[in-house]
């Protein structure tokens, strides 16, 4: 996520982290890198001209200059000046009213009808009871899609017959959420043009028929130097309370929110992370911002873990390595947890300083070594699981026989499981303490 | 090559109103089943009753906003240093990108050929654009073979609509085309795209949702052989570039076609949405190494977005752009024409 912007920024400002000083020309060197990089990651020209403005004449004090860490104070200057575009608007998620409305609204193919089935689920999980109203009468079968997503959620979905007005499929889905006693109304609308006034009209009547407790502009990540007029233009129309930043998960540096925030004002509210429905992310700015300069998001990490890992299992997984007996079933069962998570390139992406390991992981994923160790676990016997030491060159072959791999897998495994062994004993023994600063330092 | 329920219908067979032959369905499901009526199937007027192609400039007029005027403007009276910067600026405003907004200002300073600074911007613009090909149409690789035309692209691009519009323009022509429903994917795109083939008399080839697209793809050059059809046109699911098991999977559709029509040269139409920033550039890298891109359509231009991504798509991969989307009409679906889009910039 935001890849490429962290790696530029991070080679600007690690030159500068290196040597230390700054002198006026590395500034300046620092700051047409730090430009391009902006105008590269679709950031409107008007708010990098303001951007960089604000970080050459913090990071041009003599205080900073003299300093000797003065390349740190510039990451930091950066990091607090993308923080504060990112913080714009009050991001709290308002649910008043009964039912309270949520109304969509964007271009087409930004991601409507995705970020409604994702923004239901959310609800759900905070213990509502959404609906999902279809709409949007004009592209073919999108009220067949948004079915199939409530389905897929148990999520009841309002459509109505063909060439029902938008406003009374608003009606329509109001009275259906009073019968099915509903508190919460997603209105799932047609993606328009800004320049389309009859539907600009629509949604503005729309609007100002059912009052909404969050009128959300769903922006895709990889939208250039337009965002900014298209939010104007949407929030002219409706007021926008704020914005969903879907297809981050693609490698667009996502310009467009900082953009947006900077000019309107708006919040953003949610990341759409991806193609299931639950990928849907609360958004932080600081996290994202230190994301964006390459410092990694533990925070998010650990929610995540906290929200996906058993805890029982934790307190059993923490006793065996005491007791140093992990076995490759153990392991299996790691496996399985940290898959729970999310793709494992979106979570090393999350801890600092492994943001480049993260597509090497990912393609890994994707090529399906993790399918096979797990392949070669399952293929082998609970005495195997328990003790690798057992397996014999003819329990190999029948193992990658089973499991449709190598031989050379099977004993790759093996080995690398073997390491892992000595490294939880050396853990577990309490000489980890006395081996961390040779392994860091 | 597949065990998936094959469904083929053929033009005319399915008439009607699409959704006519379905099984009445819930006005919302899980918990009122009491209340029912039909699924909604609604045509916007403007897409059903109007097919006559618009035309380049009209369809922009909205695309170029101040853009290009006050480009126009500022290099009509002799710009000055200044006046190079916000040429500049207004480049990167019409997502031409910082490094190449840079190098063209520089390469129209440097120019002492063209007759005025517009003129030489304009030179440093088009030579970054290929030369349009008015006649394109896709090509069978062998006579009574079909031709094939793959639709990729990120998500939410405009492929099933700009599918849409390309049967209705081979349709008009008196082709017969099949529409091969490959997103199996995104939910209901099966039913959107057997819309479109309804509209606009399209033989239509899909599977169950869920199913493997290359196998789609398969049945459908099969059908379409035995039939003798044309044109075959796939829509395939939107994908992010950087799902390499995705990417993968479009390889895959690409062989299929290889081994099913060997020797063929299936055109592969990148859709790419006008209002695409710099991502655009980092798209259709990855999908021309995964796939081999022949052509762009470019959509959406019917927006305030000016589609400069294009220059430097262009400029980078050779991949023309084939063909603009300029509204929500069957004949909103133009020939790229690289002077008149400079033109209509610059009007």
């Amino acid at each position: 996520m935001f890849d490429a912007l962290s790696e530029r920024l991070r080679k600007t400002l690690g030159a500068l982290t290196g040597h230390g000083r700054v002198s006026a020309d590395d500034v300046d060197a620092a700051m047409r890198e730090i430009r391009l990089a902006l105008l590269e990651a679709d950031v409107n020209f008007k708010v990098v001209k303001d951007f960089v403005g604000r970080v050459r004449e913090r990071a041009t004090g003599v205080e900073i200059l003299e300093s000797l860490t003065a390349g740190q104070q510039v990451v930091k200057i950066v990091n607090e000046e993308l923080v504060a575009l990112l913080s714009a608007g009050d991001r709290a998620f308002k649910l008043t009213g009964n039912p309270a409305i949520i109304l969509l609204v964007g271009l087409q193919g930004s991601g409507k009808t995705t970020s409604a089935a994702k923004l239901s689920r959310h609800l759900v999980k905070m213990g509502r009871r959404p609906i999902l109203v279809a709409a949007d009468p004009y592209r073919p079968a999108a009220a067949d899609q948004l079915e199939t997503l409530g389905r897929s959620l148990d999520v009841p979905v309002y459509r109505a017959p063909a060439g029902t007005s938008v406003l009374d499929i608003a009606k329509g889905g109001m009275e259906a959420a009073r019968k099915l006693v509903r508190d919460t109304v997603i209105l799932d609308t047609a993606g328009r043009l800004t320049v389309d006034e009859p539907l600009m009209k629509e949604i503005a009547d729309l609007s100002a028929a059912y009052t909404a407790s969050e009128t959300l502009l769903v922006v895709d990540a990889m939208t250039g130097q337009e965002a900014v007029n298209v939010a104007a233009a949407f929030h002219a129309a409706v007021p926008v309370t704020g914005l969903i930043l879907t297809k981050i998960d693609g490698d667009a540096r996502g310009g467009a929110a900082l953009s947006i925030s900077a000019v309107t004002g708006l919040p953003v509210k949610f990341l759409g992370t991806g193609e299931k429905t639950d990928a849907l992310e609360i958004f932080h700015p600081d996290r994202l911002a230190s994301r964006i300069l390459g410092m990694g998001d533990v925070l998010t990490l650990i929610e995540r873990a906290q929200e996906t890992y058993d805890e029982k299992q934790a307190v059993k997984m923490a006793e065996k390595l005491r007791k140093n007996s992990f076995t490759l079933e153990d392991m299996l069962d790691q496996m399985e947890q940290v898959r729970k998570m999310g793709p494992m390139g979106q979570i090393l992406e999350l801890i600092p300083g492994m943001g480049g390991m993260a597509k090497q992981a990912q393609e890994s994923v994707d090529r399906g070594d993790l399918k096979r160790v797990e392949a070669i676990i399952r293929s082998m016997t609970p005495a195997e699981r328990r003790d690798p030491n057992i397996l014999n060159a003819a329990r190999r072959r029948r193992i990658a026989q089973g499991s449709g791999t190598r031989l050379q897998d099977v004993n790759q495994l093996v080995k690398q499981f073997g390491g892992l062994q000595k490294m939880m004993k050396q853990m577990t023994g309490g000489r980890l303490g006395r081996r961390m600063p040779g392994l860091f330092g | 090559m597949s065990t998936e329920p094959t469904e083929v219908v053929e033009a005319g067979k399915h008439a009607g109103e699409p959704g006519a032959t379905k099984e009445v369905e819930p006005l919302w499901h899980s918990e009122a089943d009491e209340l029912l009526v039909p699924p909604a199937a609604p045509v916007r007027s403007s897409e059903s009753e109007d097919f006559t192609p618009g035309d380049l400039s009209a369809g922009l007029e909205r695309s170029r906003g101040g853009f290009m005027s006050r480009l126009r403007g500022i290099l009509r009276s002799g710009p000055s240093d200044a006046d190079w910067e916000s040429v500049e600026e207004l480049l990167i405003s019409g997502d031409v990108g910082g490094v190449l907004a840079i190098e063209i200002v520089e390469g129209a300073r440097a120019r002492k050929d063209a007759p005025s600074a517009e003129a030489a911007v304009r030179a440093e613009l088009a030579g970054r654009l290929l030369p349009g090909e008015h006649g394109w149409r896709p090509r069978p690789a062998a006579p009574g073979q079909p031709a094939v035309v793959l639709m990729v692209g990120v998500n939410g691009t405009g492929k099933t609509t700009t599918i849409g519009k390309l049967a209705h323009v081979y349709r008009a022509e008196g082709r017969s085309v099949l529409l091969a429903a490959a997103d199996t994917f995104r939910a209901a795109a099966i039913d959107q795209l057997r819309i479109w083939s309804d509209r606009t008399g399209c033989q239509f080839v899909a599977h169950a949702p869920g199913a493997d697209p290359a196998a789609v793809i398969y049945d459908a050059l099969d059908a379409a052989i035995a039939r003798n059809v044309d044109v075959v046109i796939a829509d395939t699911a939107g994908r992010l570039h950087t799902k390499s098991n995705l990417m993968d999977e479009l390889a895959k559709m690409r062989r299929v076609i290889e081994r099913r029509l060997p020797g063929s040269a299936p055109e592969v139409l990148f859709v790419l949405d006008a209002t695409t920033g710099q991502n655009g550039l980092s798209q259709a890298k990855v999908f021309h190494e995964t796939i081999g891109l022949t052509g762009i359509v470019l959509t959406k231009l019917d927006s305030t977005a000016k589609g400069g991504i294009v220059f430097a798509i262009e400029d980078a991969l050779h991949i023309p752009v084939r063909l603009v989307g300029v509204g929500e009409k069957l004949g909103d679906l133009l020939p790229f024409d690289p002077d008149a889009f400079i033109d209509a910039l610059f009007e």
